[in-house]
């Protein structure tokens, strides 16, 4: 069974898959395509461990085919090009995001907006000419140009990976839905990798930060660690109470079953409220607050390509990289523990490279 | 035993008012006030009937003080200007829709958006900033500040024009401020009743393609024929709907039952919009992952601001937007109710007010 996966490819390549719905990841012999005119092949350095990865580990959200290889906060270095290539070239420090792969056709693509394509297949558990996608959990990948994100100068690398998700899940929403005029006040629910990321791309647009957390532990971080400006316990009914009506946009980042009445409360009349965590169940929509208000709720996923390298430049200009925790490939399960009871400051990201230096 | 409110204001005033949560309507005698500087004073003509009305003479929504007059599409002619009253005369055709009065103050006011005023007055089962209730347009006559008061233009005839000023604005806004009004998109509207059949003619004046979406499917042929749809979708059908999945750029939904958000948020394209106007009493279940994978939006809005409601109505002036009503007597109000609670009514019942209540000898 296993040698079908090492040979249906031409190269060899290695990573740690899950193989089963316990999400427990262990060494995994695999196979990659060659390069081809287009492709970029880069070695993996480092790559972010996103709660997404834990889901489809899990299968949580019904539609994960084992073996998986998950990782899609991927950095490295370039060590081929195709023929086709002309903004990259060997030894190029480079990022591999959500996504490998669109259509091109359609009316999304056309504009940009790959990552709402009908044809999406992302970087790992997407069908994919006949196989499947494997993610940065392992030493190398190869990957259409299109896809390939340029890494700025300036910025670490460990600390730059979870940007490739993380980043441009909270970047884009707070673009499309106008959450960038200074002065006004951003919500940011939940506070772990995508929402400490949301704190300081909100800081870098001007805006006055407000935290909603569950947990009161996380004040003082929030505060004097990622700059937020004010934090408030969402189970405090006073605290929130307090704060009814006083801001403008909350994005919310939590996956966990919870209440979308008290973030709708906190809202100004014309509020939006934007969800990017992923919970397993619908929540409940009171529908009387989006009338009674003019409210809205609205949905996001990843990022285009395009905007993804800006979000990028943008970190790289004013120095945005994410909190995180190194660890090497075979602490990964320790790490997909910790994360289930959200214990990480903000993200693991794994050192590939030097977990893999016995290659 | 209703002097209380004949002596309340000066001016003496008849209409139909619930006295309990039967939601029974009577005849009943009360007052309005003098008009001050900045008022209008009209004698009622016509008044629609909107469901909100019958939820609220049952109190269903905890606000109600007995006796209610309701009514807030009101259409009539002026009698009385206060001196400081700049766009109205004696003899104007003129409108009250659901609002009069707001604080002018807060930053809503200030752009235009009355309707999202926190301390906004309602016409109908509301108080005053005095304390005292506002009685609304099943009766004979109104007194209301000018801003609050619309001009209606000779185009429209006065009876077809009253629900315009709630189902009308109700539908008018949203299609407007969610960009639904450019012409090409393709517009769902859930649900066809009073606000129903209003956002598919708005929708087709602004000349976008538009769906019915209904559980009747004895709608479709009116919907199309009559009201001009281009499609009708029924909701229970799941091959239909999963035929029209990621079709329309936005939908207008207008129904207050309990219902699923997911058949619906399924219709929208990528970065589509739905816009809930009616107003379920119980939460409703939302999926989050297709709002994601699509980047689509739900939404909610609460009739019109004034100045966009008198847009409204000279838009449906222009463009010939009218409503289609079953004119009524006062004393056929209560089986229109009991009607209009089966949703047996094309579209709006509309009280012939001015030939038909008269005070009881």
């Amino acid at each position: 069974m296993a040698k079908s996966y090492e040979t249906e490819l031409p190269l060899k390549a290695f990573g740690w898959a899950g193989t089963d719905t316990s999400g427990t990841l262990s060494p995994f012999n695999f196979s990659r395509r060659e390069n081809g005119d287009d492709d970029v092949t880069l070695k993996i350095l480092f790559c972010g461990v996103c709660h997404s990865d834990l889901h489809t580990l899990k299968n949580d959200w019904g539609f994960t085919t084992y073996p998986v290889v998950p990782g899609h906060e991927i950095v490295g270095e370039v060590t081929k090009i195709g023929n086709n290539v002309k903004n990259f070239k060997v030894g190029d420090k480079v990022g591999v995001g959500v996504m490998v792969e669109s259509c091109q056709t359609c009316e999304n693509c056309q504009q940009d907006l790959e990552n709402y394509c009908p044809k999406l297949v992302f970087t790992y558990n997407s069908p994919y000419n006949g196989t499947r996608t494997y993610g940065g959990y392992s030493d190398f990948v190869v990957v259409h140009q299109r896809y390939v994100l340029q890494f700025p100068a300036n910025l670490p690398l460990d600390a730059g990976a979870p940007l490739l998700c993380a980043g441009i899940t909270v970047y884009s929403p707070m673009k499309y839905y106008g959450m960038t005029e200074p002065g006004k006040h951003l919500g940011v629910a939940g506070l772990g990798g995508l929402g400490h990321v949301a704190i300081k791309f909100g800081k870098a647009f001007g805006l006055k930060v407000t935290v909603i957390s569950t947990s009161p532990n996380k004040k003082s971080e929030a505060i004097d660690k990622l700059g937020a400006d004010s934090f408030i316990v969402s189970n405090d009914p006073e605290q929130m109470k307090a704060a009814t009506g006083t801001i403008d946009y909350i994005i919310d980042t939590i996956s966990a079953d919870h209440s979308v009445l008290p973030l709708l409360g906190l809202l100004k009349l014309n509020g939006k409220l934007v969800t990017v965590g992923l919970p397993s169940k619908p929540l409940e929509l009171p529908v009387f607050p989006l009338v009674a208000g003019r409210k809205l709720i609205g949905g996001s996923n990843f990022g285009g390509i395009k905007e993804t390298q800006e979000m990028l430049d943008f970190c790289g200009k004013h120095n945005i990289t994410a909190d995180i925790e190194l660890i090497k490939m075979d602490q990964i399960n320790t790490a997909m523990e910790r994360l289930s009871k959200a214990d990480v400051k903000y993200r693991f990201v794994i050192d590939v490279a030097n977990s893999f230096s016995s290659l | 035993m209703a002097t209380q409110y004949e002596f309340e204001h000066p001016k003496k005033a008849f209409g139909w008012a619930a006295r309990d949560t039967s939601g029974v309507l009577s005849p009943f005698n009360f007052s309005r006030r003098e008009p001050s500087e900045k008022d209008v004073a009209l004698k009622i003509l016509y008044c629609g009937i909107c469901h909100s009305d019958l939820h609220k003479m049952k109190n269903e929504w905890g606000t109600i003080n007995y006796p209610f007059v309701p009514g807030h599409e009101i259409v009539g002619i002026v009698t009385e200007v206060g001196n400081k009253v700049r766009k109205f005369k004696v003899g104007d055709k003129v409108g009250v829709g659901c609002l009069v009065d707001s604080c002018h103050s807060c930053q809503n006011c200030a752009n235009n958006l009355e309707n999202y005023c926190p301390t906004f007055t309602l016409t109908d089962g509301s108080k005053y900033s005095d304390g005292t209730a506002t009685y609304g347009g099943y009766s004979d006559s109104m007194v209301s500040d000018e801003h609050f008061v619309f001009h209606i233009p000779d185009e429209l005839p006065l009876d077809a024009a009253a629900p315009l000023l709630c189902a009308g604005i109700t539908v008018y806004s949203p299609l407007r401020y969610f960009g639904l009004d450019k012409p090409g998109l393709h517009v769902g509207v859930v649900g066809l009743g009073g606000l129903g059949h209003m956002a598919v003619k708005f929708a087709k004046a602004f000349g976008t393609k538009v769906t019915v979406i209904s559980t009747s499917p004895s709608k479709e042929k009116e919907a199309i024929k009559n009201l001009g749809a281009d499609s009708f979708l029924i909701s229970r059908d799941k091959d239909q709907m999963k035929a029209a999945m990621g079709t329309l750029d936005g939908i207008i939904d207008t129904v207050s039952a309990d219902h699923p958000l997911l058949p619906l948020i399924g219709l929208l394209k990528s970065h589509g919009k739905l816009v809930m106007v009616g107003a379920p009493e119980k939460p409703l279940e939302l999926p989050v992952f297709p709002l994601l994978a699509g980047r689509k939006i739900i939404a909610g809005s609460l009739i019109g601001g004034i100045k966009e409601t008198q847009e409204m109505i000279d838009f449906a002036a222009k463009h010939k937007v009218k409503p289609d009503i079953e004119i009524i007597p006062i004393d056929y109000v209560n089986t229109a109710m009991e009607r209009l609670l089966k949703a047996d009514v094309k579209y709006r019942f509309v009280i012939d007010i001015g030939n038909t209540l008269k005070p009881s000898s």
